[in-house]
C-alpha cells in the first residue's frame, strides 16, 4: 500500500470539523440532562401504585426502546410536524429525539435502581419523620446514583455516538460535517479517521471520569 | 397521677390471608418499658410496626396523647385513613429502632444523626451537629463521627441508630429485636445503652429475645402468641411466675441449654 496520508488536509478540515464537535456537544449534554430530568419523572410514575399513571409510563418507555432510534429522529424532523403544524429545525428534531430516547433508557436506570435500594433505608428515613420526597431525595436517589453511575456512563457513551445519527437530518454536527469533507475531497481515510478520533477524546474524558468516581465512591462506604 | 401515652384498641393486622394480629389492646403510661416477647411469628414485630405506621393497620384505633389517630374512611367505619402528614409527625414523637439499623450508608454517622435534625426539625446545620455530637457521646460513639456506616461493627451500627433515634427527642422509643442481628459478643454493648436510656425514665417498647434483659430492665412483659396476648405482667410474673401453659413452653425453650 503506498498510499500517501494527506495531514495537511487534516489540519485544513480542523476548523470545520470542530465547529461540528461543538454542534454534537450541544446535541449530546442537552439531551442527556434532559433525558435523566424525565428519565427519573418517568421511572416515579413507572413505580405509581396509580394505573392511570404506571401503565401510560410505561408505555412510553416500551415505545422509545423498542423502535430504532433512527426511526425517531426522522419521525420527529417528517412526521411530528404533520401532526403540531409546526416545522421543527433538524437541530430541534434531533434534540428532542435523542432527549426522549434517552428519558425512556434513564428511566430503566432509575428503576432498577430505586427498586434494587433496601426497603429497610426507606423505613430507617420515614421512622425520623421524613417525608417520601425529602426520602427520596436525601436518601434514596443520591444512593441510586452511586449504585446506577456505571449505567448511567453507558448511557451518555450511547447517546454521544447516537447523536451522529443526527447528521441524517442535515444538522451540521461532527459525522456530518465528516462525510461533507470527506466526499468533497475525496480523502474518507484522513477524514473519517480523525472524526472517529474526535468522538473518542470527547467520550474517554468523561468514562475516565466516572470510573475515578465510582472508585473513590466505593472507597467511602 | 400518670396520663397514658399511646392506647392500642382492638388492632388488628391481616397480609392478606394471614391475620397476624387479632384484636390487641394495651396502653403505654409515661415511663413505662414494656418488653415484648413471643415466637416467631407470633406477631411481637408487627405489633411494633403498626405503632409508628411502618406497616398500616387493618383494624383497629391507635391514640396519641388522647387523640385517636387517621380518620374513619366512610362507609366502613372499622377502616381509617391515615394522611402522610400526621404519620410524619407521629414518626417524629415514636421513635424506632430497627434489627438492621438501617443506617444510610452514604453518610457518615454525624450525618446519619443530623439528618433527621436538618430534614424534619429543620434545625440549622450548626445546632443539628451540635445535637447530633451530644447523642452520639452519650452512646460512646463520639471519636467515630467522620465514619461510614460500613467502617463499624453490627454493634457500633446499633449504637448509631440509637443515637440518631435520640436525637429526634422521641416521647416513645420503639426497638425492633435491637440485638438479634448482632454478634453475641456485640450484644452487651448495646444493651448498655438501652439500659441507660430506661434509667433515664425513657418510655420504651422492646420486642426482645433477651429475656434477662427484660426481666431487670423492663416494668411489664407481654407474652405475644398468634396475635394475641397470651400472657401480661410484671417481669416477675411473667417470666419467673408464667401462669399460662404455653408461656411456660416458650420460656422453658430458652432455658434449655443454660447451665
Amino acid at each position: 500500500m503506498n498510499y500517501h496520508f494527506d495531514f495537511a488536509l487534516i489540519l485544513q478540515s480542523l476548523p470545520v470539523l470542530l465547529r461540528g464537535l461543538l454542534v454534537t456537544i450541544q446535541l449530546w449534554v442537552p439531551s442527556i440532562a434532559a433525558g435523566l430530568a424525565l428519565g427519573l419523572l418517568l421511572a416515579l410514575c413507572r413505580l405509581s401504585k396509580t394505573p392511570f399513571i404506571r401503565v401510560p409510563s410505561l408505555l412510553y418507555i416500551e415505545l422509545f426502546r423498542d423502535t430504532p432510534v433512527l426511526i425517531q429522529l426522522i419521525w420527529f424532523f417528517y412526521a411530528f410536524p404533520i401532526i403540531v403544524g409546526v416545522q421543527l429545525s433538524p437541530f430541534i428534531a434531533a434534540l428532542l429525539g435523542l432527549s426522549l430516547n434517552t428519558s425512556a433508557y434513564s428511566a430503566e436506570i432509575f428503576r432498577g435502581g430505586i427498586q434494587s435500594i433496601a426497603a429497610g433505608q426507606w423505613e430507617g428515613a420515614k421512622a425520623l419523620g421524613m417525608r417520601p420526597t425529602a426520602v427520596l431525595r436525601r436518601v434514596i436517589l443520591p444512593q441510586v446514583f452511586k449504585r446506577m453511575l456505571p449505567a448511567f456512563t453507558n448511557r451518555a457513551i450511547e447517546v454521544a455516538k447516537m447523536s451522529s445519527l443526527a447528521s441524517v437530518l442535515s444538522v451540521h454536527e461532527l459525522m456530518y460535517q465528516g462525510r461533507l469533507l470527506s466526499s468533497t475531497y475525496y480523502r474518507p481515510l484522513e477524514i473519517l479517521t480523525t472524526v472517529a478520533l474526535i468522538y473518542f477524546l470527547m467520550i474517554y474524558p468523561g468514562s475516565y471520569l466516572s470510573m475515578k468516581l465510582e472508585r473513590r465512591m466505593a472507597s467511602n462506604s | 397521677m400518670s396520663e397514658t401515652i399511646l392506647r392500642v384498641t382492638n388492632l388488628q393486622k391481616r397480609f392478606g390471608d394471614l391475620h397476624v394480629l387479632r384484636g390487641i389492646d394495651f396502653a403505654v403510661e409515661p415511663g413505662e418499658r414494656i418488653a415484648i416477647i413471643g415466637g416467631s411469628g407470633s406477631g411481637k414485630s408487627t405489633l411494633l410496626r403498626c405503632l409508628n405506621f411502618m406497616e398500616s393497620p387493618t383494624s383497629g384505633t391507635i391514640e396519641l396523647d388522647g387523640k385517636t389517630l387517621g380518620r374513619p374512611v366512610r362507609g366502613n367505619p372499622d377502616d381509617r385513613l391515615y394522611p402522610e402528614g400526621e404519620l410524619c409527625a407521629v414518626r417524629e414523637r415514636v421513635g424506632m429502632v430497627f434489627q438492621q439499623f438501617n443506617l444510610f450508608p452514604h453518610m457518615t454517622v454525624l450525618e446519619n444523626v443530623m439528618e433527621g435534625l436538618v430534614t424534619v426539625k429543620k434545625m440549622k446545620k450548626q445546632e443539628a451537629r451540635e445535637c447530633a455530637l451530644k447523642e452520639l457521646q452519650k452512646v460512646g460513639l463520639a471519636d467515630k463521627v467522620d465514619a461510614y456506616p460500613g467502617r463499624l461493627s453490627g454493634g457500633q451500627q446499633q449504637r448509631v441508630a440509637i443515637a440518631r433515634a435520640l436525637a429526634m427527642m422521641p416521647e416513645i422509643l420503639l426497638f425492633d429485636e435491637p440485638t438479634s442481628s448482632l454478634d453475641p459478643e456485640l450484644v452487651g454493648e448495646v444493651l448498655r445503652v438501652i439500659r441507660a436510656l430506661a434509667d433515664e425514665g425513657r418510655t420504651m417498647l422492646l420486642v426482645t429475645h433477651e429475656l434477662g434483659f427484660a426481666y431487670h430492665y423492663a416494668t411489664k412483659v407481654i407474652f405475644l402468641a398468634d396475635g394475641v396476648f397470651h400472657e401480661v405482667g410484671t417481669p416477675d410474673e411473667v417470666l419467673k411466675h408464667p401462669k399460662q401453659e404455653r408461656t411456660r413452653a416458650f420460656l422453658s425453650r430458652f432455658t434449655e441449654f443454660s447451665f
